[in-house]
């Protein structure tokens, strides 16, 4: 395959970078007036970067012809479906930011940039079919993310936030690293076919070892118990549309990631890797449900809210199979309509002075308040909750009938069996914020830009949403099939 | 009818009234809702009316290919059009008795009514297994809010032990769903309906399924979320409650548990019987001693779901016949009680008997009907409970004579808590001030009881209208379950059917009319 053959496979990722660069200049040269407009040319640039993927979503390409730099990248319909969430969540989390941080006179044109940069990570994270070509770019996601986390530098909450996420990252990227090279070691090569061709037949207990410890580098990523630990505080110290960003963009790209490794690369040796996918899926499930149950704060119990779906999300990993794999897809896409409507109503909790409206005391009868916005956190909430008719029921539907198909109906049914307990603390939302008496807390006026993020993503997980169902099928199908090419 | 999709129309017309409600001033609100709810009836006596008994078992089927994994496919047969008719019957009285009652959040109060009026029909007409599920589950939101927002002062307790009690059942039986789903290749409850699955397989699929409808149902243990979420719904609520959602649970069985797992149910008519007669006694006794009148006609609403569940596993026509009747009997009594309850709470604001007494006295029309209701729980022949509790009890007597027994001592009991409530509240002296200065009925009150009222002595007279829908469906079900019938102890011998109907005119004066054991 020659180069501008391969260069022509990633032009997304090439406009992001491209556009990355020139944004850091104007944002250099501009200074805080640039701000808006360097943020509108980011939504631009990932809008026109999601429109080139439209060849191969259309298509369902898969196979060599998608692979890239000898194998180094595969842009297939995998990726561009991966791809296509990221940038939607990324345009999503840039539209609500502006208006957010101007409450503090702290938008910056840098912040856009950042986002784009990290958003060219996980676009060669979900594309990397190679150890390299995943560390650069998770390492380039991770690197943008550190800096985000800790955006509001004057802020002690959002700077110990990006100084957990790094060390805990760093930490993280270390144990991946170790796994790397354990594998490269006793299998020769990094590439994933490689290392599914050198897995087959008897494994021993190096690479058995380099399966497991790069698994557990991504489950830090993916936020998976038991490396869970850092979701909440980084999630409750960073700003709200970083935290947003944070729950919807990374996650798609890090699940995306994990599925293509575990089953392209270990996609030989399922038995070796399936019992600690499904015990990090249960307790992922059990442990997000119990440790949401006593919090107080909103953007904590989301964050406990995003460890519980990404338990649902790996048991359709546990399947291994095509109809897993899409189940995943499918529930991923429901997953960041999900979490970017509930971020965005949280932004939207403020009072008249700017202060944030984060707790359970303050939005107590929030339905009398503003009954629209309250309206759509019920949506919502059932939504998450996995209550039918809204989507998220269809999510966690997908998901167990992959895992029933698969012969785990134990693990599908203790699976949704724990689901309840996470239905507690959802209907706790609801319950406060319509049947409880009204707090004093005022709450501002909320920006067009909220409401249209709001609205869009109300509208996807309403009833409505199931007429996407069937398109979500497909696309989900024909990204996982890419994962199935070899028997 | 055509091609006249009857059964979309009529999920559409409260959907959309509830979305209009939304958004509508409070007498607006209310106003759209009646009217959508009568137009609901008035369909619902079209559907009737065209249902074509004794013709095919599916009618009025619709089908469309909408979304992945599922399709939205509805039909009904006789058991469904009865339970379809018994909701909407009720949905424009639970609107009227919300009235007055409900002056906060009127909007999104008739919003939730009309948002459960669609997911009962939904419920009722799916021949989808998911569709039903999704209908089936998604119930609980709004009676989540009408309990939560609406309920009484314990009201978030109540609200919550509602829908984790009622998810947590619902849950496993998806799983089952999904593995039968998986293994029949379809998911079309007709055809699952004649496919054989695995007896071995069964009996875990028939447990996924009972999870599900023993706590709809209930039955003992599983039932102390309704008296709860009965005290502290407002009244429509549980109208709404006693009247429909019960009987989800004895349409599941009937449904699902008995025509798909017949060997399991089979298996396991032990465990329905002990739960029932365990039932029937127990929270008899506990109703005789409430002194909240809900809490009181809630038990003995227990109580008579439980002879439901003893029929639906008797295995034979005069079981499940009676099983339904008493279904829909009950629908209407504790409905009619529940309103009974809200028209003296809405005067005084308590539902303690204690606070009552001579109301017989002041509110002479009142005690007539409530009269009327209580004779009708005990089952007072010509009134509609005594038809669907002497088919049970005569379907279950061929197959135990010991859980015969034991369950018309609910009958006796049942008396006796409903006379003493009788008693307590509307005879005696007026001791109470408060008590004896309240009026007597007003036109809407009327207007709720008296159509209820007709219905009950309707079927307690005339049955026939009732049992010939559902005849020739509750035959294709014995017939289904014929072959996992369980040997019963009365060993009855069948004697020389009569030449005509039971209801048929006697040719001749003098017949002897000799019963002819069935």
């Amino acid at each position: 395959m020659d180069t501008a053959t391969s260069f022509a496979l990633i032009a997304p990722e090439l406009l992001l970078a491209v556009s990355s660069l020139l944004l850091v200049l104007a944002a250099a040269w501009g200074g805080d007036k640039a701000a808006r407009p360097v943020t509108i040319l980011a939504v631009s640039a990932l809008f026109g970067a999601g429109l080139l993927l439209w060849p191969v979503l259309h298509l369902g390409k898969v196979g060599p012809e998608t692979w890239a730099f000898g194998d180094l990248l595969r842009a297939d319909a995998f990726a561009g479906f991966a791809k296509a969430l990221i940038y939607l969540a990324a345009i999503g989390c840039l539209v609500v930011t502006p208006s957010w941080f101007d409450r503090m006179k702290a938008m910056k044109p840098e912040y856009p940039v950042l986002v784009l940069l990290a958003t060219l990570g996980m676009s060669l994270m979900v594309s990397a079919s190679d150890l390299l070509t995943l560390y650069l770019g998770l390492e380039l996601n991770s690197l943008a993310a550190y800096v985000l986390a800790a955006y509001l530098r004057n802020d002690s909450k959002s700077a110990e936030a990006g100084l957990k996420y790094f060390v805990l990252g760093a930490l993280a990227s270390g144990i991946l690293l170790y796994g790397m090279s354990l594998l490269y070691g006793f299998t020769g090569t990094t590439s994933f076919a490689g290392i599914r061709e050198a897995l087959s037949g008897e494994m021993s207990n190096g690479m058995l070892f380099g399966v497991i410890f790069v698994l557990a580098g991504l489950a830090f990523k993916i936020a998976a118990v038991p490396f869970h630990m850092w979701t909440p505080d980084v999630y409750e110290g960073a700003p709200t549309p970083v935290t947003t960003f944070f729950a919807t963009a990374p996650k798609v790209a890090a699940v995306a990631l994990t599925a293509r490794v575990a089953l392209d690369a270990f996609g030989g040796q399922v038995d070796a890797w399936r019992q600690v996918v499904i015990f990090a899926a249960l307790a992922s499930i059990v442990v997000g449900a119990l440790g949401a149950i006593g919090q107080n704060n909103l953007k904590r119990l989301l964050a406990y809210s995003s460890i519980n779906n990404v338990g649902f999300i790996l048991i359709g990993l546990a399947a291994a199979s095509v109809a897993g794999a899409s189940a995943m897809f499918v529930y991923l896409a429901i997953y960041v309509a999900m979490s970017l409507g509930s971020f965005v109503a949280l932004m939207m909790l403020h009072d008249e002075d700017g202060r944030a409206l984060e707790t359970f005391d303050d939005i107590a009868g929030l339905s009398t308040k503003r009954p629209a916005l309250a309206w759509c956190l019920l949506a919502l909430m059932f939504s998450l909750a996995g209550i039918p008719p809204l989507l998220g029921f269809w999510g966690k539907f997908v998901v167990f009938q992959a895992a029933v198909e698969a012969n785990l109906v134990a693990l599908a049914a203790i699976g949704i069996a724990a689901s309840v307990i996470g239905a507690f603390y959802y209907i706790k939302f609801i319950k406060v914020m319509f049947f409880d008496a009204a707090s004093p807390a005022t709450v501002a006026d909320s920006t067009r830009a909220h409401w249209a993020v709001l609205g869009i993503t109300t509208l996807i997980v309403s009833p409505l949403g199931y007429f996407l169902t069937r398109s979500f099928g497909d696309l989900g199908d024909k990204a996982a099939s890419a994962l199935f090419l070899l028997p | 009818m055509g091609g006249f999709p009857i059964l979309s129309v009529m999920l559409a017309v409260p959907l959309l009234a509830a979305i209009a409600c939304l958004f509508l001033s409070a007498p607006q609100a209310r106003m759209t809702a009646l009217v959508a709810t009568l137009v609901n009836l008035a369909l619902g006596v079209v559907l009737w009316a065209n249902y074509d008994i004794g013709g095919a078992q599916w009618q009025f089927v619709e089908r469309a290919d909408l979304f992945a994994g599922f399709s939205y496919a509805l039909g009904i047969d006789g058991i469904a059009l009865l339970l379809i008719v018994l909701s909407v019957f009720l949905m424009p009285i639970c609107i009227l008795a919300s009235w007055e009652a409900i002056d906060k959040r009127v909007g999104e109060y008739m919003a939730a009514f009309l948002l459960m009026e669609t997911l009962m029909i939904g419920v009722f007409s799916a021949q989808d297994l998911f569709l039903f599920y999704i209908m089936f589950e998604a119930g609980l939101i709004p009676m989540y809010l009408i309990i939560g927002i609406w309920g009484g002062a314990d009201r978030i307790y109540a609200s919550y032990k509602f829908f984790l009690y009622t998810l947590l059942g619902s849950v496993l039986m998806l799983v089952a769903m999904l593995w039968m789903a998986n293994g029949a290749g379809t998911t079309d409850i007709p055809t699952l309906m004649q496919y054989d699955f695995d007896p071995h397989v069964q009996t875990w699929l028939w447990l996924a399924f009972f999870a599900s409808f023993a706590v709809k149902m209930p039955m003992w243990p599983v039932h102390t979320w309704l008296p709860d979420a009965h005290v502290q719904a407002p009244t429509a609520g549980s109208v709404i409650l006693a009247g429909v959602l019960l009987k989800m649970g004895g349409y599941g069985f009937l449904r699902f548990s008995l025509p798909m797992f017949p060997e399991a149910s089979a298996q396991f008519a032990w465990l329905v019987f002990w739960l029932s007669m365990v039932a029937v006694v127990v929270t008899s006794l506990i109703a005789l001693v409430q002194s909240d009148m809900k809490k009181l006609i809630a038990y003995s609403s227990v109580a008579h779901m439980a002879i439901v569940t003893v029929g639906l596993f008797a295995f034979n026509v005069q079981g499940i016949e009676g099983a339904m009747m008493v279904m829909l009997g009950h629908g209407l009594v504790s409905g009619a009680l529940f309103l009974c309850v809200g028209v003296i709470y809405d005067r005084l604001h308590t539902r303690e008997i204690d606070r009552y007494g001579g109301l017989s006295i002041n509110m002479p029309r009142y005690a007539t009907f409530f009269l009327l209701f209580t004779m009708a729980s005990i089952g007072l022949p010509g009134t509609s409970n005594f038809v669907g509790e002497f088919l049970a009890l005569a379907g279950i007597y061929q197959v135990s004579t010991w859980v015969t027994l034991v369950c018309t001592t609910g009958i006796i009991l049942g008396a006796g808590y409903m006379l003493y409530l009788y008693w307590r509240v509307a005879f005696g002296v007026q001791k109470n001030e408060d008590a004896a200065a309240m009026p007597d009925l007003n036109v809407r009150e009327w207007a709720m009881l008296a159509p209820i009222a007709a219905a009950v002595l309707w079927m307690g007279v005339y049955p026939e209208s009732f049992l010939a829908p559902m005849r020739k469906d509750v035959a294709a079900l014995e017939a289904r379950i014929a072959r996992a019938m369980p040997e019963g102890d009365a060993k009855l011998k069948d004697g020389e059917p009569k030449a005509a109907a039971a209801n048929a005119v006697a040719p001749l004066p003098h017949d002897k009319g000799s019963e002819g054991g069935h």
